[in-house]
């Protein structure tokens, strides 16, 4: 008690010491001011420290040693199972409607000759001069002498003949379309495109790095909500440029793209379209001009269209072609134009004569399109199979009715009806094969690529074997 | 390695930093323009904002005329240039039907097997009739012919390894192998001067991507410790594999890679080895076998081999060889061999050829002759010009030799005072090389004679002093020789 209060009074003296009431400038110091002072002092100091971090021991030579020592890579490729030992049947004659598989005969639905114009004379006489003439390749870029007068002259036919500005000539038809997608769509920039397109274009906009959105295939409702929601939510679309992505026949599945409903719907939200007429050019349209002519579309609504030439016009490489300034951008920012060999010159003059038949010969068109009724005529009742195909496409799509459950085992199923074909009656069908890398969900199916020199009896043989061999495995199934 | 010169880098940059400034101002005066006249794309963005094409707008177009002119012969030793007018100052190039006859130093044509050729041609003609031009199929539907199997077995012959896979197009090979090989969860090192379709092929596949100081082994080894000391980004997991991916010979500097001690550092430290051969494949080597047999280094060390065979074979396409297992798995997956068209049958045919010319299997010794023409004339060649004071990259051997212009200016001069003399060359900007190393490329081919080269020589050393490109002192000529002949007699 006595030292407690000891204690108080030498405090209040402290406290009523004169220092304690010193007046510095005017100001009374209080007692207190000293506390906060202090406290302030400390709170600075702890401030002015650096915050705790773990020290950073980087690893030693010996420990990276070690590390690199012990790390084991996978192998370069997953073990060999039994289906990638097969190997695709062998030609020993051109890949016309008639061809030579181990020495018989066989009636060919695999190869996308569409209007037959393979092996044609003109084309081969154009050929051959070609080759007397420049020889096989090119030999360089386009940018450094690569440019050959023959690819010029092919590049305004087929702008004359679709009826463009101009056009551009790629030198193969995969890589068109994934190096003209990158040209036009850059990081940021909005894409809508089918789920059913074939690799090239996935790949394409995957480097491309944009937004992509998909759609349902070929179906026109869910196109006009995707383009619903996204316009809602990108305000800020003047800077953004916006695309459409179709294909004019889809290879995964034989569809036909409307055409009108799709240019409707860009009008109105303004997107540019992208359109692949691969499979279409030289087949649809009074005179073959492609889908624009089909649905009576004046082909400046479309913005740019590709094409390969490895289908209906019997030579390979592939062209772009839409207005001035879409095609003259592409000749600097394509990377697979700029980077890479030009087209030989045989397969350009190949084109030019190709498309120099068409005009001439619109009954061919006609020839094709009565064949593919044939045969899908011919085809429906079969069993286990359905054509998922359009009635106007070239490329009849079967496809099981009921699937198996796995993709392994339906292209197991459909490569043994196509071998059974081919061994029995000698038609040559072949499964759509898929790669690990394509992102496609739509079902597999068999193929059968119909051509203008296919004759009747080619058709029904080919319909009538394709029955009684589904007859025979599905009844078996069953 | 490249020294520039200081001043020369200072008027680089200088003349550059006046065509920005001009090309800036020209487009100032465009938005005006545009700002009063009414816009024609009614709501759509455009094609090209600002910034993205002003390279191409405002310095690419005023050289237009030195890229993409158009030939109307084959790209032999000497062949027809089309001139070209215009009437908009460069903007539009309209064809005239004038053709001045050049000398050819700016095609692909090394083993002189670009025009028609006494062996390849009837042989080419002969197999169109049989094939037609095109298969119209995939290689896994109708497009597998007999001879695009004794291709691929071929080309695995000559290349020396088990077995060969043959594609239409050699960007696509590298652009769609790539991806098959490593996926995400993989690490791919790539030189830091690779080509194009490698790039996007790395950029396609979803892998992580390290680049090494160009054909130095030593910032391999370094980068590889790191990598597969810290493992893959952000989780630390360790790598699922690893690709290193070098070139052959590289088109822009003309240099052979360092090959005996990459792929050693890769041994070590088990990472797989990708080599692009698209340059050397036979154009280098005792038998033309390339980059490996010419540095001694034994095939089976290399995983995957590529090439293309529009360089020396004057054909189209590109190859994969590696073990039979790689190369069946590859024809399983790799989109460019179950989606695309296959190769041409002439073109097939030319490459057989051509390789059977090169082996000597034609019954005469056209190939060996071919293979020592172009050694001798790249080493001629390039000594003349080394000795004339030109700053010429590259290594011995090699038939790509860059002349280093550096300035802009002097790309178009260089070009243009060339063509009028009647020889052809090619000039390379940016984007293909830094902004500051200019160059032209020389390609010499097989089918070259002494005196196409004496006139070449000529010319370009003409052109040279005019332009002003001789950075380095030249050798002064020896004038003690006569005085010897004169004894003699």
């Amino acid at each position: 008690m006595n030292s407690l209060k000891n204690a108080s009074d030498w405090l209040t003296f402290a406290y009523d010491a004169p220092f304690a009431r010193a007046v510095v400038f005017g100001v009374p110091i209080g007692g207190h001011l000293f506390v906060e002072g202090l406290l302030l002092v400390v709170i600075l100091f702890l401030l002015s420290q650096k915050s705790y971090k773990p020290p950073k021991r980087p690893l030693t030579n010996k420990e990276i040693d070690e590390l690199c020592d012990e790390w084991t890579p996978e192998s370069l490729i997953p073990p060999i199972t039994e289906e990638m030992e097969k190997e695709a049947p062998i030609l020993e004659s051109a890949a016309r409607p008639h061809t030579i598989i181990n020495g018989k005969e066989v009636v060919n639905f695999a190869s996308a000759n569409y209007l037959g114009l393979m092996g044609h004379e003109k084309l081969l006489e154009s050929c051959t001069s070609a080759l007397e003439k420049y020889g096989v390749g090119s030999c360089g870029p386009r940018g450094f002498y690569g440019t050959i007068d023959v690819h010029l002259d092919c590049e305004a036919r087929i702008a004359k003949f679709l009826g463009t500005p101009d056009s551009i000539l790629y030198s193969y038809g995969l890589s068109t379309m994934f190096s003209a997608i990158p040209a036009f769509c850059k990081k940021g920039d909005l894409v809508i495109v089918d789920e059913g397109v074939h690799w090239g274009i996935q790949n394409g906009l995957y480097l491309s790095r944009s937004t992509i959105v998909y759609f349902k295939h070929n179906n026109m409702e869910s196109l006009k909500n995707t383009l619903e929601k996204v316009t809602q939510d990108n305000k800020r679309a003047k800077k953004l440029r916006r695309y459409i992505v179709v294909e004019a026949v889809y290879q995964n599945s034989g569809q036909l793209a409307p055409l009108d409903e799709i240019i409707r719907l860009k009008e109105k939200y303004r997107f540019r379209v992208f359109l692949d007429e691969s499979n279409s050019f030289g087949v649809l349209g009074k005179s073959g001009r492609g889908l624009s002519e089909h649905y009576k579309v004046p082909i400046d609504k479309v913005d740019i269209v590709t094409a390969a030439m490895g289908h209906a016009l019997a030579s390979e490489g592939g062209f772009c072609t839409g207005s001035n300034r879409v095609v003259d951008h592409q000749r600097l920012s394509s990377s697979g134009y700029v980077f890479s060999a030009s087209l030989p010159p045989y397969l350009a003059s190949a084109a030019i004569t190709a498309i120099d038949v068409i005009e001439a010969n619109p009954k061919l068109l006609v020839k094709l399109r009565d064949n593919i009724k044939a045969l899908c005529t011919g085809l429906s009742g079969i069993q286990g199979l359905e054509i998922a195909s359009d009635m106007l496409s070239p490329i009849v799509f079967l496809v099981l009715k009921k699937s198996t459950g796995s993709l392994k085992s339906d292209l197991q199923l459909l490569q043994d009806i196509a071998d059974q074909v081919l061994k029995e009656h000698s038609v040559f069908v072949v499964p759509s094969r898929r790669s690990t890398l394509d992102k496609c969900n739509l079902p597999v199916g068999i193929r059968l690529f119909v051509s203008a020199a296919h004759t009747e009896s080619d058709l029904q043989k080919a319909y009538e074997s394709l029955k009684s061999v589904a007859a025979s495995v599905f009844t078996g199934q069953n | 390695m490249i020294t520039i010169p200081y001043l020369t880098a200072l008027t680089t940059y200088f003349s550059y930093g006046l065509l920005f400034a001009f090309g800036q101002l020209r487009d100032l005066f465009r938005k005006f323009i545009d700002w009063w006249k009414a816009s024609n794309l009614q709501g759509y963005a455009p094609i090209c904002l600002g910034l993205e094409d002003f390279y191409i707008r405002r310095l690419y177009l005023r050289i237009q005329d030195c890229f993409g002119r158009p030939i109307s012969s084959p790209p032999d030793a000497w062949f027809d240039v089309v001139e070209r007018v215009s009437n908009d100052y460069n903007k539009t190039l309209k064809r005239t039907t004038k053709v001045s006859r050049c000398l050819n130093l700016g095609s692909y044509n090394y083993l002189g097997f670009a025009a028609a050729d006494e062996y390849c041609t009837p042989r080419v003609t002969e197999t169109l009739q049989r094939y037609s031009a095109s298969t119209c199929s995939t290689r896994v539907e109708g497009g597998s012919t007999a001879l695009h199997v004794e291709l691929e077995q071929v080309v695995a012959d000559f290349v020396g390894k088990p077995a060969a896979m043959v594609t239409g197009m050699g960007y696509v090979t590298n652009s769609a192998i790539l991806p098959v090989l490593v996926r995400h969860g993989g690490l791919i090192i790539s030189d830091s001067l690779n080509h194009n379709s490698i790039v996007n092929g790395a950029r396609g596949s979803g892998a992580t991507i390290r680049v090494f100081q160009h054909n130095t082994p030593s910032h391999l080894e370094r980068v590889l410790r790191e990598q597969i000391a810290e493992g893959q980004p952000r989780t630390h997991r360790p790598w699922k594999k690893i690709i290193v991916v070098v070139e052959g010979i590289y088109s822009m500097e003309g240099e052979l890679c360092k090959l005996p001690e990459i792929v050693s550092i890769c041994k070590k430290y088990k990472a797989y080895v990708y080599l692009d051969e698209a340059h050397s494949i036979g154009a280098v080597g005792k038998t033309g076998r390339g980059v490996c047999e010419l540095l001694g280094v034994d095939t089976a060390d290399v995983d995957i081999m590529m090439g293309t065979f529009t360089k020396s074979f004057g054909s189209c396409g590109g190859y994969i060889a590696g073990s039979k297992e790689l190369i069946q798995y590859l024809k399983y997956t790799c989109p460019a061999h179950l989606y695309a068209t296959s190769i041409s049958p002439p073109a097939a045919q030319q490459i057989i050829s051509a390789i059977k010319v090169i082996l000597g299997e034609d019954g005469s010794s056209r190939g060996a002759q071919k293979l020592a023409q172009i050694r001798e004339n790249s080493n001629y060649f390039r000594s003349e010009l080394q000795k004339m004071g030109f700053e010429v990259l590259g290594d011995n051997d090699s038939p790509v030799m860059p002349i280093m212009l550096y300035n802009p200016a002097k790309i178009p001069a260089f070009s243009r005072e060339c063509l009028k003399q009647n020889v052809a060359v090619v000039t390379v900007a940016f984007p293909a090389t830094p902004l500051l190393l200019a160059r032209a490329r020389i390609c010499i081919s097989a089918a070259h004679t002494r005196e196409d080269m004496v006139k070449a020589l000529e010319v370009i050393s003409r052109v040279g002093d005019m332009v002003g490109i001789k950075y380095f002192p030249a050798e002064p000529k020896k004038p003690e020789l006569e005085e010897g002949r004169k004894k003699v007699e």
